[in-house]
C-alpha cells in the first residue's frame, strides 16, 4: 500500500510537524475490521523474536498493533485542535461559520490525502456516520431539547416534517423528471422517473446537524429555532420511508409496482414514525426507572443515560425503525425524570460528556464531507442537473413554506411572521445524512449514482457553507428577534407558571377543550401517576423557578458580602435542593467536617451516600433545611474569616491576600454600579473576623481535629479547588457565560465552598452527623434566627455573642484549630482605626439592608425608619 | 365607533342569523309551553330576538368577541350560573376542572372585581352577569393577527392590569409584600412542586427581586408601573391568551 508506506514514512522523519499529523490518518480507518487479527498476531511476533534470540532488541515498531485506535485518536485530535484554531480568532468565527471551515479544511486534507494516495482512503462511511457519528448528536439534541417549547409548537414541527418534507421530495423529484424530459439535464444522466424521485427524496430533507452547527451561531428566536430544528429531526421518519421504498420500487421496476404498494408504503411511513416514537418512550421510561436506584452506584449513573439512549436509538435500526425520532423521544421523554433523580455530578458529567461527543461527531462530519467531496470518483458533473436541484430545493423549500405557513397561521396564536418565514426557507440546510444516504445507493440499480453524489455534495457544500454564511448577516437585516441568552427572573418563572393555571382555568371556566386544558390534564396525571413511578421518593421537582432562585441568591450573597457580610438572606441559599453548583467544594468540606468532629466515618463517597430508608431522608432533609437556616451564617464567616487570618507564615497570608483581592475585582466588575463598595467590604470583613475572634476566644471550640492535619494548607487548597471547579461550571452552562462568570465564582468562595450541608442531595452525611446536629436546633428557631440577625445587622456595634444562640461544635470552621495569638492582635490592631469610618460608611443604612430586614426580620433598634409601614409585618 | 356606522347594513344579515340560531336552541330546549305558542308569544320572542341581538353587539363591541363566540360564551354561561341571568361564585367554584387548580380563588376574584370593568370601580360584586363575565373574559381574547404597536401594548397593559389587580387584594394600587408573597406561596404549595417551607423562601426571593429591581429610594410595595417593568420580558400580549 503506497499510502501506508508514504504516511510511515513522513511519521518517522517529520513526527513533530504538525501539519502533517492530519495525514496519519490516511492508513484506512475502514480497515479496522482487517486488523482485528493483529493484536493477537503482533504480540506472538513479539515472543517470537525474544525465544528466538538473534539479539533483544530495544524498540520494536508495532504500528499494526495500534493502528485503529490510534488513527482514531489522531482523527479527534486533528478535529479538535481545528476547533482551536478556529477559535483564535473571535471576529473572525463569528462572521464564518465553524462549519463553514471545517469542511474547507476536510476540503483541504482530501487535497493532501489525494496528492499522497491515488484513491481516497478516507470517505465518509455511511455505516460509521449512521451508527456512530450521528447518534451522539441526535442524543444531544434529543435529550436537552426544550421539551416545553418543543410540545408548544409541536403542531408546526410536524406539519413541516411531515406534509413540509413529503411536499419537497415529490416536487424536487417531478420537478428534476421534467427538467431531464426537456432536456435540460444531459443525457449521460441514466435516470428515470422513480430515479428522480428516489435522489428527491434524499435531498429533499433538512439535516438536523447542518441546522444545529449553523443555528447555534446564528441565535435566532426559541420559537423559530425549534421548529427547523424540530422539523430537521422528526423528518426522518418521512425520508426513511421515502428512501425505503424507492429504493424498492427501483429494484422491482416501475412497470411492476402495483398499487397494493402504494398503500404498503403509507402504511410503513405510519408504522416506522409510530414505532420509533414508541420506542424511544419505552426506552425513556425504562431509563427513569432505572436511574431511580442508582443511589448506591452514583459512579456509573451517566453511563446508563448514554446506555439507554444510545440503545434505543440501536433498537430501532434494528426494526429499521425511525431511530432519530425514537433516540429523539428517549432523551425528551426522560430528560425531566433523569435530571432529578441523578445526582447534580452525575448530570454535570451528562451534559459535558454529551456535549464533548456531539460536538466532536460534528467536527468530523463536516471534515469528512470536505474529504469525501475530493475524490476523482465522485466528479461526475453535470451542470443541468446540479443547476436544477438547487434551485428546485430552493424554490420549493420557500414555497412549501410560505404555503404552510398561510394554513398554520390560521390555527395559531401568535402567527409566524413574513420574516421567519424567510428565515425557515432559506435555513433549509442539507447535510451528512443526505451524503450517506446517496452514498449508500447500490450503483448497479441507480445508473446515475455518481451524478447523485456529485451534485447532493454540491448541494450540501452550497447550503451549508453559503447560506451558513449569509444566513447570519440575513437574521440582522431582516431584524428577525434574536434569542436573549438571559435567564429568566424569579418573577418571571413565577408568573409563566401563574400563566399556565390563569389559562387553564380561564378554558375551564369558558367550557373550552383547548392546549392549555390539554396540557393540565398530562400534568395532573403525570403528577399522580408517571412521578410516582419514575422519581425517586425524596426528590424535589427541580425546574427553571430554581436555577433563577439560585442565580438571585448567588447575586444576592455577592451584594451581601459586598455591604458587610449581611447574613439576612442566607436563609435562602440554604434549600435542600440547591446542591447544583457545589460538588468539588462540598465533597472537600464535608470531609473536613467529618474529620473535624472526629467521627471516624469512612470517608468513601460511596459509604456516604448509604443511608437506609427512605423516611430517614426526609427527615434528614427538613433537618438540613432547619440547619442550614439557622447555622449556616456563622459558619460562612467563620470559615471566611479563618480562610483569610488563620494563616500562619507570612508568604501564605500574602497568597490568600492576592487571593481575596482578585475576588474583590471579580465582584466589582458585577457590581461596577457601586461606589466605596471595596472600602465597607473590607471594613466587614475586619469586624467579622473581630466578631469570630472573640467568639472562638470563648472557648466554642476546642477540639482538636482527629486524623489528617486540618490547617491553613487545607484551606488553600480549597479556595483553590473551587475556583476550576466553578470555571467549569460556567462553561457548562453553555448560556451567559460572560455575565455569569464573575457572579459565580465569589460565589462558589466566599459561599458556598464553606457549606457542607448544601451537599445534601450528592452527599448524604452518615447519620450520626445528622443526629448530632439535630440536637443543637433551639426550640425557638425563629427567635434565636432573629436575634443573630440582628446582631449582624448592626453593624456598628459589634456585639459580638450578645444574644445569640450558643454555638454548636460541630459547626466549627473547617479552618483548623491553628491559631497564634500574635497574629490576632496583630490584626486586631488593623480594625479598630476602621471602625469610626465603617459607622460613617454605614449611617445611612442602604436601602438593600433596610429591605432585607423587612423581609426576613424586624429590623435592628439602631435602623427604624419612619417609612416603614405595612411590610414590616412580614 | 366603526362598527356603529355599519350598523344597518349588518343588521339584516344579523337578524337572519339570530333568528337561525334561536330556533335552534327553542328545539333544542325542546319546551312544553312552545306546544300552546301563541302568537303574542312569537311576538315576544321577536322582540327578545331583538333585544339579544342588540346586546350582543353592545357587547361585541365591548368586548371585542365576534357574536359567534358570544353566543358560545352566552351558552356556558347560563350552563355555570343554571339558566340565570346572574352568576355567584358557586357556580364557578363548582366547576370540577377547577378543583386541583392552585390560583382557582383569585381567578374566580377577578371575574367579580370590579376593577376589571375598566368603569373606574372599586370593589367586588357579589353576583355578574353575561357583561361582566365577557370583559373579564376578553383580556384573554387573543389579538389580531395584523396589530400594530400601539394595539400590542394596549392589549399587554390591559393583561398586565388584570394580573395585577388579582394580585392586589385591597385594591389600594399597590401590591404590597404580603400580598405578593401570599400569591406565590399559594401558587407553589398547592401546585404540589415544592414543599411549605421553600415556597416561602421563594417567595421571598421573588420579592427580594422585584424589590431589587425596582426601588433605588425608598420601598412600599410593586406599584403596577413596576410591575409591567417586572414582566416586561414575558411579552404578555403575546402569551395570556387562549383559543376561544
Amino acid at each position: 500500500m503506497p499510502a501506508r508506506t508514504r504516511v510511515t514514512a513522513s511519521l518517522l522523519s517529520l513526527l513533530p510537524l504538525l501539519p502533517l499529523l492530519p495525514l496519519l490518518p490516511l492508513l484506512p480507518l475502514a480497515a479496522a475490521g482487517a486488523a482485528d487479527g493483529i493484536p493477537g498476531s503482533s504480540p506472538a511476533a513479539f515472543e517470537d523474536v525474544q525465544s528466538h534470540g538473534g539479539g533483544y532488541r530495544v524498540v520494536q515498531w508495532e504500528w499494526t498493533y495500534v493502528q485503529t485506535p490510534y488513527v482514531i485518536a489522531v482523527w479527534l485530535l486533528v478535529a479538535s485542535v481545528a476547533k482551536i484554531l478556529f477559535h483564535l480568532s473571535q471576529r473572525f468565527t463569528t462572521v464564518v461559520p465553524e462549519s463553514c471551515l471545517l469542511i474547507l479544511l476536510g476540503l483541504a486534507l482530501g487535497g493532501l490525502v489525494l496528492l499522497a494516495s491515488e484513491r481516497q482512503p478516507y470517505q465518509l462511511e455511511p455505516a460509521l456516520f449512521f451508527l456512530f457519528l450521528l447518534p451522539t448528536i441526535v442524543g444531544d439534541a434529543g435529550y436537552f431539547m426544550p421539551a416545553r417549547l418543543f410540545f408548544d409548537n409541536l403542531g408546526a414541527i410536524l406539519t413541516y416534517a411531515v406534509a413540509g418534507t413529503l411536499w419537497n421530495a415529490f416536487c424536487t423529484g417531478f420537478g428534476l423528471h421534467a427538467a431531464k424530459l426537456m432536456g435540460l439535464i444531459d443525457e449521460r444522466v441514466q435516470a428515470g422517473m422513480m430515479d428522480f424521485l428516489l435522489f428527491g427524496a434524499l435531498i429533499s430533507a433538512v439535516d438536523p446537524v447542518a441546522v444545529l452547527a449553523v443555528f447555534e451561531e446564528v441565535h435566532v428566536n426559541d420559537t423559530l429555532f425549534i421548529i427547523v430544528f424540530g422539523e430537521s429531526l422528526l423528518n426522518d421518519a418521512v425520508t426513511v420511508v421515502l428512501y425505503k421504498v424507492y429504493i424498492s420500487f427501483v429494484e422491482v421496476g416501475v412497470e411492476n409496482v402495483q398499487t397494493a404498494d402504494y398503500f404498503k408504503g403509507i402504511a410503513s411511513f405510519l408504522v416506522v414514525s409510530v414505532g420509533g416514537t414508541l420506542v424511544g418512550l419505552v426506552f425513556a421510561v425504562l431509563l427513569s426507572f432505572l436511574t431511580r436506584f442508582t443511589k448506591r452506584v452514583r459512579i456509573i449513573e451517566p453511563l446508563f443515560v448514554f446506555l439507554m439512549v444510545y440503545l434505543a436509538y440501536l433498537t430501532a435500526e434494528l426494526f429499521s425503525l425511525s431511530s432519530i425520532l425514537s433516540m429523539t423521544f428517549c432523551g425528551i421523554g426522560a430528560n425531566k425524570y433523569v435530571e432529578a433523580n441523578i445526582s447534580q455530578k452525575s448530570r454535570t458529567t451528562v451534559k459535558y460528556t454529551m456535549k464533548t461527543l456531539a460536538s466532536i461527531a460534528e467536527t468530523l462530519i463536516f471534515i469528512f464531507l470536505g474529504i469525501s467531496a475530493v475524490d476523482k470518483s465522485k466528479w461526475a458533473w453535470d451542470t443541468g442537473l446540479v443547476a436544477c436541484t438547487l434551485v428546485f430545493i430552493f424554490i420549493f423549500r420557500a414555497a412549501g413554506v410560505v404555503a404552510q405557513t398561510w394554513v398554520l397561521n390560521r390555527f395559531r396564536l401568535v402567527p409566524l411572521e413574513k420574516m421567519d418565514q424567510v428565515v425557515m426557507s432559506y435555513g433549509g440546510l442539507r447535510g451528512a445524512v443526505a451524503f450517506a444516504l446517496v452514498v449508500l445507493l447500490d450503483d448497479k440499480r441507480v445508473k446515475a449514482k455518481d451524478y447523485f453524489v456529485a451534485t447532493t455534495i454540491v448541494v450540501v457544500f452550497f447550503t451549508v457553507m453559503f447560506q451558513g454564511l449569509t444566513i447570519k448577516p440575513l437574521v440582522k437585516w431582516l431584524k428577525v428577534p434574536r434569542s436573549t441568552s438571559r435567564k429568566p427572573t424569579i418573577n418571571e418563572e413565577i408568573h409563566e407558571r401563574a400563566f399556565d393555571h390563569i389559562l387553564t382555568a380561564v378554558e375551564d371556566i369558558a367550557g373550552l377543550q383547548g392546549y392549555h386544558h390539554w396540557r393540565d390534564k398530562w400534568e395532573q396525571f403525570d403528577k399522580n401517576h408517571l412521578s410516582k413511578l419514575l422519581l425517586r421518593k425524596s426528590v424535589y421537582r427541580k425546574s427553571e423557578l430554581w436555577e433563577a432562585y439560585q442565580k438571585i441568591n448567588i447575586r444576592d450573597a455577592i451584594s451581601l458580602i459586598d455591604q458587610g457580610g449581611n447574613v439576612l438572606t442566607s436563609a435562602r441559599l440554604s434549600l435542600p435542593s440547591m446542591t447544583s453548583g457545589a460538588s468539588f467544594p462540598d465533597a472537600a468540606n464535608v470531609t473536613n467536617y467529618l474529620r473535624e468532629n472526629g467521627s471516624g466515618v469512612c470517608l468513601d463517597l460511596q459509604v456516604i451516600h448509604n443511608i437506609p430508608g427512605g423516611k430517614v431522608e426526609e427527615d434528614m432533609e427538613t433537618h438540613h433545611f432547619l440547619a442550614e437556616n439557622l447555622y449556616k451564617p456563622r459558619r460562612r464567616y467563620q470559615s471566611h474569616y479563618s480562610r483569610h487570618f488563620i494563616s500562619a507564615g507570612a508568604k501564605e497570608r500574602q497568597d490568600r491576600e492576592v487571593f481575596q483581592r482578585n475576588m474583590k475585582s471579580r465582584m466589582e466588575t458585577v457590581k461596577s454600579g457601586r461606589p466605596k463598595r471595596h472600602k465597607k467590604e473590607r471594613n466587614a470583613k475586619k469586624r467579622r473576623g473581630s466578631e469570630d475572634k472573640a467568639g472562638r476566644s470563648g472557648g466554642q471550640r476546642g477540639k482538636d481535629p482527629v486524623g489528617v492535619p486540618l490547617g491553613s494548607d487545607e484551606d488553600e487548597d480549597q479556595g483553590e479547588r473551587s475556583d476550576p471547579e466553578k470555571e467549569e461550571d460556567v462553561g457548562i452552562t453553555f448560556v451567559a457565560v460572560k455575565a455569569e462568570t464573575p457572579k459565580r465564582r465569589p460565589h462558589s468562595v466566599a459561599a458556598d465552598a464553606h457549606l457542607p450541608w448544601k451537599g445534601v442531595g450528592v452527599l448524604w452525611p452518615p447519620p450520626c452527623v445528622s443526629l448530632e446536629a439535630t440536637k443543637v436546633i433551639p426550640v425557638d428557631l425563629q427567635q434565636a434566627w432573629n436575634q443573630s440577625i440582628s446582631s449582624l445587622e448592626s453593624v456598628s456595634l459589634p456585639r459580638h455573642e450578645g444574644g445569640r444562640a450558643p454555638r454548636p461544635i460541630s459547626y466549627t470552621p473547617p479552618g483548623g484549630p491553628v491559631s497564634p495569638p500574635p497574629e490576632e492582635d496583630e490584626e486586631e490592631d488593623e480594625t479598630r482605626p476602621l471602625v469610626p469610618s465603617l459607622k460613617a460608611a454605614l449611617k445611612p443604612p442602604p436601602p438593600r439592608v433596610y429591605l432585607r430586614s423587612l423581609v426576613t426580620a424586624p429590623p435592628p433598634p439602631g435602623s427604624e425608619d419612619p417609612c416603614a409601614r405595612g411590610p414590616t409585618q412580614l | 365607533m366603526g362598527s356603529w356606522l355599519m350598523r344597518p347594513e349588518r343588521q339584516q344579515q344579523l337578524e337572519l342569523e339570530q333568528r337561525h340560531g334561536q330556533q335552534q336552541q327553542d328545539q333544542s330546549h325542546g319546551q312544553q309551553q312552545q306546544l300552546d305558542q301563541s302568537h303574542l308569544q312569537q311576538q315576544q320572542q321577536e322582540q327578545q330576538q331583538q333585544e339579544q341581538r342588540q346586546r350582543y353587539e353592545e357587547l361585541a363591541h365591548k368586548s371585542g368577541f365576534s357574536r359567534k363566540q358570544i353566543k358560545t360564551l352566552h351558552k356556558r354561561f347560563r350552563h355555570l350560573s343554571g339558566n340565570k341571568e346572574m352568576m355567584r361564585r358557586e357556580h364557578l367554584d363548582a366547576i370540577p376542572q377547577l378543583s386541583h387548580n392552585p390560583i382557582k380563588k383569585q381567578i374566580i376574584d377577578a371575574f367579580f372585581d370590579k376593577r376589571n370593568q375598566h368603569q373606574g370601580m372599586v370593589g367586588s360584586y357579589e353576583e355578574i352577569t353575561l357583561d361582566q363575565f365577557l370583559m373579564v373574559m376578553s383580556h384573554f381574547r387573543p389579538l389580531a393577527h395584523i396589530s400594530r404597536g400601539e394595539e400590542r401594548q394596549a392589549a399587554s397593559k390591559q393583561k398586565l392590569r388584570l394580573l395585577f389587580n388579582m394580585h392586589d387584594k385591597d385594591s389600594d394600587g399597590i401590591i404590597t409584600l404580603a400580598e405578593y408573597r401570599k400569591v406565590v406561596e399559594e401558587l407553589l404549595c398547592k401546585s404540589g412542586d415544592f414543599g411549605d417551607q421553600v415556597a416561602k423562601a421563594i417567595a421571598r426571593a421573588a420579592m427580594l427581586e422585584a424589590a431589587d429591581k425596582a426601588l433605588d429610594d425608598f420601598y412600599e410595595g410593586i406599584t403596577f408601573e413596576m410591575f409591567q417593568l417586572m414582566l416586561k420580558a414575558l411579552e404578555l400580549e403575546s402569551r395570556m391568551h387562549i383559543r376561544f
